[in-house]
Parts: structure tokens; sequence; C-alpha cells
């Protein structure tokens, strides 16, 4: 590939140099992308993936280097000028006006206009056409607001398609597909490709690089790395040039010892359905049970309506043999349980606030003094102890916590509810959007608090890490349980089968 | 997940949502059964004239501030600036054989020109809210009670500079054009609900059919989404604010002359009307939620209420304590229909 000449690249950026005070982001990086290809883009959070297509689409003016776009040199303003050439992105957090229709979102800044006033009949046949070609089962005057996070997901991609784009970069885009809809975003990638398109593939999910992919270009802390086909690379080889050491293994091991049952959960069914019926397991002293299923289990409403924010209409949950009503958080934190939530931009973290706030808040009536006011200094010591012992990278107590990467984010969370205690941790896609890193370390935690004989409730979508991580797991279909397996009895095809069985 | 389920929850509680959709209806429809019971002869064709009429300014206000308020915004210093174009208009107005007129020298001018003229300084004062709100990045409640306390400054230096007395006395064109009406019968159109009528047909065709009105509507349902569609969020606010005040001038000239005279004090509080008038009318402070129609019934909501329960004598102490509790209980119905229910 080095042989080739300047005209065979779709889109070239060389040697892209961004600083911010005290960081440089970028030094040096380059991204070429062929047309009719696939390219991923990896690197771990913070590896400047994010700066570099944010200088492409002119959010943040590069200090130096190049861009080449069809070979014409370009330095594009906004994204709106980007996308008028051809450069398009799906977002990893879903731009969307929810409250408007679905084609309304299709084509917000460029509506197809007749007489000076919006064609919606136009609106309405073109996206019906868009939506048919690419196989999208929604309606386009539905609500955005009305449809699943996939079906959003896949409005996003429509979008981009429509938009005859060169290039199209796709930040983490199955991030909330069931694998079938991950399917259905694969041929959606493909027809992409025949038309001669460049696709840009931001994913941490290695089997989604290998399945689709057929370039590329790896960055570490801030520094290009290679560019290459993809073939003839492993996973391994792959996350050792990412993390730019050799990672033997991807999983800590599990020297956790499950004991006694501490927490029983029977029958318990929600109110509100459709959701969760009839569930029922139990969980050990020391164990991690994981909780797998397809989009659109209910896995997130176990784990809802055992900690209160959902509302149970039977079924009772018994922690040390004593019934407990969980009827909401405050209750469920008392009790001893804490949530780590899956939207952690959403339910997690206050983005603008400190890391002592976003460390402390779940156990701040504890360091009320005699006086009845916050202690500073308990409150410091916890803060560093968060720190510390989920090994944060930070500059210091007082950093905003929407400033470090998502895996240190997710570790400030879970100490946070560490802090409280607990007896029972449940981890709600824990390590979603966090880099490979970060995720061992995420996984040597759990196994660790395991180790402390709490007890760990994790739902996850990818299967390597609940059968890398987990005790046990048990299987959601549909709102109920399909089945509670050992993983080191089980095999991912038993789960998958599992998971389809009240479809 | 949790919105499917809130919806099909939904379905199950059918009365529940009737309750949430209808409920303020509801309680508009008993409030007039219960002046209708008290005074059979509230249903007039001369009672509705006059809501109709009495409904006209305030609907005109109410559609400037409901684009603000679909953009996450909202404006305090609506009142004070129709009080100001109200105050400029009078002056520009008066009659010729008027012997208090403030500018002798001048005839009136003619009625367009007058229009223009306010509508312009309406735009400009918008204009500027806007881009204190776009661009320097100021909460729209406070960059607009800044500019409330600044116009209110602004017209009573105006209004001491022509004389510090109520501006009256117009020309018979503008008594004519604000006050006239067409009879049919015992029912009196007057030109200024056709005026209203006009900003409400505009309004709607701005809301629904032009790529401005979508605009507006992704802004306030999302804006991060709104920029990176390439809409230009900013010249789009400033382009709404501006547009808010040509409604507020337009409102103020016809309020001048309705009354037959204006001081620096007309307007006070009118704001907070149009703004309440927009949340019963279902336009949410959320951003991105709204429509025409119910910025209208809910202008003609208030001026039922005040107008009926004036008209069987009710205590206006009473009135401000219904008039409250009907505001908070129809956001507190919206907020329902669109809270998260788990």
């Amino acid at each position: 590939m080095e042989t080739s000449t300047q005209n065979d690249w779709l889109l070239e950026m060389n040697d892209v140099s961004k600083s911010f005070p005290g960081v440089k982001a970028l030094d040096r990086v380059n991204l070429k992308v062929r047309p009719h290809s696939v390219h991923a883009l990896m690197g771990e959070n913070g590896a400047g993936k994010s700066t570099l297509l944010k200088c492409l689409f002119g959010i943040y003016e590069k200090d130096e280097g190049s861009i080449y776009f069809q070979g014409q040199p370009v330095e594009f303003e906004s994204s709106k000028e980007a996308l008028d050439h051809g450069v398009s992105m799906v977002h990893q957090e879903l731009n969307q006006v929810l409250q408007s229709s679905v084609m309304d979102n299709v084509w917000l800044g460029r509506y197809p206009k007749k007489n000076g006033f919006i064609d919606h009949k136009a609106m309405y046949d073109e996206t019906k056409q868009i939506f048919e070609e690419l196989d999208i089962d929604v309606d386009p005057k539905d609500k955005v607001a009305d449809l699943s996070v996939s079906k959003r997901q896949m409005v996003e991609i429509a979008k981009a398609f429509s938009y005859n784009a060169k290039i199209v970069i796709m930040d983490e885009p199955t991030s909330s597909l069931s694998e079938k809809e991950v399917r259905h975003l694969f041929t959606i990638i493909r027809k992409l490709k025949d038309r001669g398109c460049g696709i840009v593939y931001i994913s941490h999910k290695m089997d989604e690089i290998f399945a689709v992919c057929d370039d590329i270009t790896i960055l570490r802390d801030g520094q290009w790395v290679t560019t290459r086909p993809l073939e003839g690379l492993d996973m391994d080889q792959i996350i050792s040039l990412m993390v730019g050491r050799e990672l033997t293994q991807r999983f800590p091991p599990r020297d956790n010892e499950p004991k006694e049952v501490i927490l029983e959960v029977s029958n318990l069914t929600a109110k509100n359905q459709p959701s969760i019926q009839d569930v029922s397991f139990d969980l050990r002293k020391g164990e991690v049970l994981g909780i797998a299923g397809l989009v659109g289990a209910r896995r997130t409403d176990v784990v809802e309506t055992i900690f209160g924010i959902r509302d149970k209409s039977s079924g009772s949950i018994t922690l040390h043999g004593k019934k407990l009503s969980n009827k909401d958080a405050y209750e469920a934190i008392h009790n001893g349980f804490s949530l780590v939530t899956e939207e952690r931009r959403a339910t997690g973290i206050y983005s603008t606030l400190d890391i002592t706030f976003n460390s402390l808040i779940a156990n701040i009536e504890k360091y009320k003094g005699k006086s009845g006011l916050l202690s500073s200094k308990s409150m410091g010591d916890d803060t560093q102890w968060v720190i510390d012992s989920m090994k944060v990278k930070t500059p210091g107590h007082k950093t905003r916590i929407g400033s470090l990467s998502g895996g240190n984010q997710q570790k400030v969370v879970i100490g946070r509810w560490l802090l409280t205690q607990p007896e029972i941790l449940m981890l709600d896609e824990p390590t979603r959007g966090i880099d490979v890193g970060a995720k061992f370390e995420i996984y040597q935690l759990i196994l660790d608090l395991a180790k402390k004989d709490k007890g760990i409730i994790m739902i996850s979508s990818e299967m390597p890490e609940l059968l890398g991580v987990t005790d046990r797991i048990m299987v959601m279909s549909n709102g109920r349980v399909a089945g509670i397996v050992n993983t080191k009895d089980t095999t991912q095809h038993e789960i998958l089968e599992l998971a389809a069985k009240y479809l | 997940m949790s919105n499917a389920s809130s919806l099909t929850a939904g379905k199950q509680f059918n009365v529940l949502r009737l309750i949430k959709e209808g409920g303020i209806y509801a309680v508009l429809l008993i409030l007039l059964a219960v002046i209708i019971i008290q005074e059979p002869s509230f249903v007039s064709l001369r009672n509705i004239s006059n809501i109709l009429t009495q409904s006209s300014v305030r609907i005109i206000i109410a559609l400037g501030v409901a684009s603000l308020i679909v953009t996450q915004g909202t404006d305090l210093s609506a009142g004070r600036q129709v009080g100001l174009a109200a105050v400029i208009s009078a002056t520009l107005l008066q009659a010729l054989e008027n012997v208090n007129k403030v500018f002798p020298e001048i005839g009136p001018m003619p009625i367009p020109a007058v229009i223009l003229i306010v509508c312009a300084i309406g735009a400009i004062i918008g204009m500027v809210n806007g881009i204190v709100v776009a661009y320097l990045k100021v909460t729209p409640f406070i960059a607009t009670m800044g500019s409330m306390i600044i116009v209110y400054g602004l017209n009573s230096l105006y209004y001491d500079y022509v004389g510090a007395s109520p501006v009256a006395g117009f020309a018979p064109q503008f008594s004519e054009f604000t006050q006239g009406f067409i009879r049919l019968g015992d029912f009196r159109l007057s030109y200024i609900t056709f005026y209203a009528a006009i900003a409400t047909v505009f309004s709607w065709i701005l809301w629904n059919k032009t790529v401005f009105g979508k605009n507006i509507f992704a802004i306030g349902g999302n804006p991060e989404a709104a920029k990176v569609s390439g809409v230009n969020v900013p010249l789009t606010l400033l382009k709404v604010y501006a547009l808010s005040g040509i409604f507020y001038a337009f409102a103020g000239l016809l309020e001048a002359g309705r009354i037959g005279s204006a001081t620096n004090n007309l307007g006070f509080l009118y704001e907070l009307d149009a703004i309440a008038a927009c949340v019963v009318g279902g336009v949410s402070f959320a951003g991105g939620v709204g429509s025409i129609m119910g910025v209208v019934t809910g202008v003609l909501i208030f001026t039922i209420i005040n107008y009926g329960m004036t008209y069987i004598g009710i205590n206006p102490y009473w009135q401000f304590i219904i008039k409250g509790g009907i505001i908070i209980f129809a956001v507190a119905l919206d907020s329902m229909k669109y809270a998260d229910k788990k």
C-alpha cells in the first residue's frame, strides 16, 4: 500500500497534529481510506480517534497536517460543509430530535422544498424509498421517541446513507443493536461499499472488525501506529498494537469462590408491562452472575426492578433471609444494593461536576459531621480512595469527570457505589464504550470484589466477556428467564439458543 | 424500552390517559358550565365577539413567545416590548386637531409606515435578545430579564421626553384600524381579530411548512442534533427572537389603538399571560413540542375564564387563585403525559 499514489485514496489525512493546553492530543496522525472499503479506526479511548474526526469535521482546528478528499485539499469549517461534500457521520451518541418524526430527522438541515415551502410528500416518498432499499421497517411518519433504540440507530444510518455520502464514519454503530440487527447493518455497510463509499468503522468489538473491515488504522496515545490491510492480523496482534504491549490474556484469572446464597429473587414481575415476568434466581456470596440476552430481552429491567427504580407488581427479594421491598432506590441503597447503570452519560455521571462530587454523591450522608455540615477531610480521603483503588487516571480531585475517558468515568462510578459498602453490586453493561486496557482493569475490579464476598450481577451484550468473567449466566428471553447455566459448562451456542427461547 | 412500556401501559389505563390528554379542556368546560349556570345570559353573540376581540392582541403576543419556548427559550421582555411599541405608535398616530399632540409639527403618519417603524424597532430589540442568547450564550431567562428592564428604561425615557402623560387622541383612521368591526347582526367581528387570524395563519405556515419552522423544532428538541445536521443554530435563534420582537411590536401598536391611549406602563406583565397561555396550550418548556392551535386555545381559555369570571362577578382576587391553579394543573398534566414511567 505504501506504493499507492495519492489519487487512490478517497480520503487522506496526513500528519495531522492537534494540541490542547498541556496535552498533545494528536501527533502527526494519518488516516487513508480507499474507495470500496471498510476501514477500521482503532485505538483505546483517549488514543485520539474522536479528536482526529473532529479535526476532519472542522469542530477542532488542526494545528498542522493536510486533508485531501478525492484528491482535492479540503478544510471543512463545519459538519454541514463536510456533509455537503459527502462526508457524513453516524454518531455514537444518537443525535436525534426525539419529539419530531422520523422523516423530519432524516431531512433535517436539507428539507426538500417546493415553492419555498417544505415538500412533505417528497420527504415521505424519498424516506420510504431509502428505508425500502435498506430493508428498514420504520414508518417515516413515526415519532422518533416511539422507536426502540436500535430502530433509531437504523434511522440514523439511513440518514447517513441518504446523503449520498462518499465517506461514512460510524462511531460504535452497534452499541445498541442485537446480533440480527448487526447483520442487517453489515448488509447496509456492504451496499455502501458496493457504491464506492469508504466507510470508517470505529468499534471496540473485535469480531465485528474482522467480519466487516478491509483495512485498519491503529492509533495509540495520540500517535499513528499503523495503517494496513486487516488480512494477516489477528486479534491479539491488534490488541498489542493498540495497547503497545503484549496482552497475553483478555480476562484476569478467575479465582473467586462462590459461597452460600445471600440473595434470593423469586417470581419477580414488573408492574408496567411489557417487562420482566416471573424472574427467579439466587446469588451467592462471592459470585459473579451474568445476565445475557438479546436487545429487548429486558435484562436491564431485572436490575432496575431489584433496585426499586421500576415498579414491581409481584415477587419477592430476599437478602440474608430477610424480605425486602426496595420500593425506591434510596431504600435499595440502604439495604445494601447498588447499581451501575447502562447509560453512563445519562444516568451515571454528573458530567459538568468534579471527581469529588461524582465519587461521593451516592454516599453523601456519611460525610455529615456533628455540626450537620459535610466534612472536607473525610470527603477528600474517600475521593482519594476511589482514585487509588480504582486506578482512575485524573489530574486531581477537582477535575470535571466529563473530561476523562469513558473507562476512567466508569471506574469513578463503580468507586462511587463501592463507597456505599454494598452487599450486592449490579453492573449494567459495565464495559460499554470502554477500551481494551480499561476493560481488563474493570474485570479485575469485579473479580476482586467477588473475592471480598460481594455478590455481583453483571449484564453484558458481549458474550466473551460473560464467558470470561462470570460464574453463572442467567439468560433472559423476552422478559422471562430462559435458563441459568454454569459458565464453565456452557457454550456461546447454548446461550444464544436460550436467548431465542421465548421469541 | 421504557418508552415502549409506558405507551402500552397508557393503553391499559385509558381513563387515566383521557384525563391527561383532555384534562385541561374538562376544567374549561366545568368552569364554563359554572359560569353559564350562574348567568345563562353569558352565552350570547355579543359576549363571544367580546372574547374574540379581547383575545386578539394576546394571541399575537403569545404566538411571538411560543416560537421561543419551542426553542427551549422564553421571553420576559415581551410585555415591555409591547409597551414600547404602543407608546411609539401612539405618538406617531395622534390626530392633527389634538391640542396635546406631542409632535404638532408633523401630521399623523400613514399607518403602514408606523407599522414598519415599530416592527423594525421590535426586530432590532429581538435581535439583541437573540445575539445575547445565541452568541453570548446567556440563558434566555436572564437575557430577556435584562432586556425587559432596559426596554422599560428606554420607553420611560421616551415617554418623559414626549411629556410624561398618557398619549391619546388618535387619528380617526388609526382608531378605525384598531377598534373597527364588521357588524353581522349581534355579532361584531373586530378588525383586530382579523389581524390575529392573519398572524395565526402566518405562524402556522411558518411552523409547519417552512425549513425555518422545522429548524426551530429541531433546535428545541435536540440542539446538538440540529447542529450536526447542519442547522445554523445561533442564526436561527437570532431570527426567532427578531421575529418575536416583530410580533410584540405589532401587538403593541394594536393595543395602543384598542385602548385608545398609551403610557410607559402599558404591557406590564403581558409576557406572563402569554407564557401561561402557551404552556396551558401544550407548548413545552422542555422544547421541541407545541402547536399553533394549542397556543390559540391557551389564549382563548384564559380570556374566557377572565371574562366569564368577571361576568358572574367573582372577586378578582379569587380569579388570580383560580388562574394560577389552572396553569399549574395544565402543566402537571402535560408533564405526566411525557413522564417516563417505569
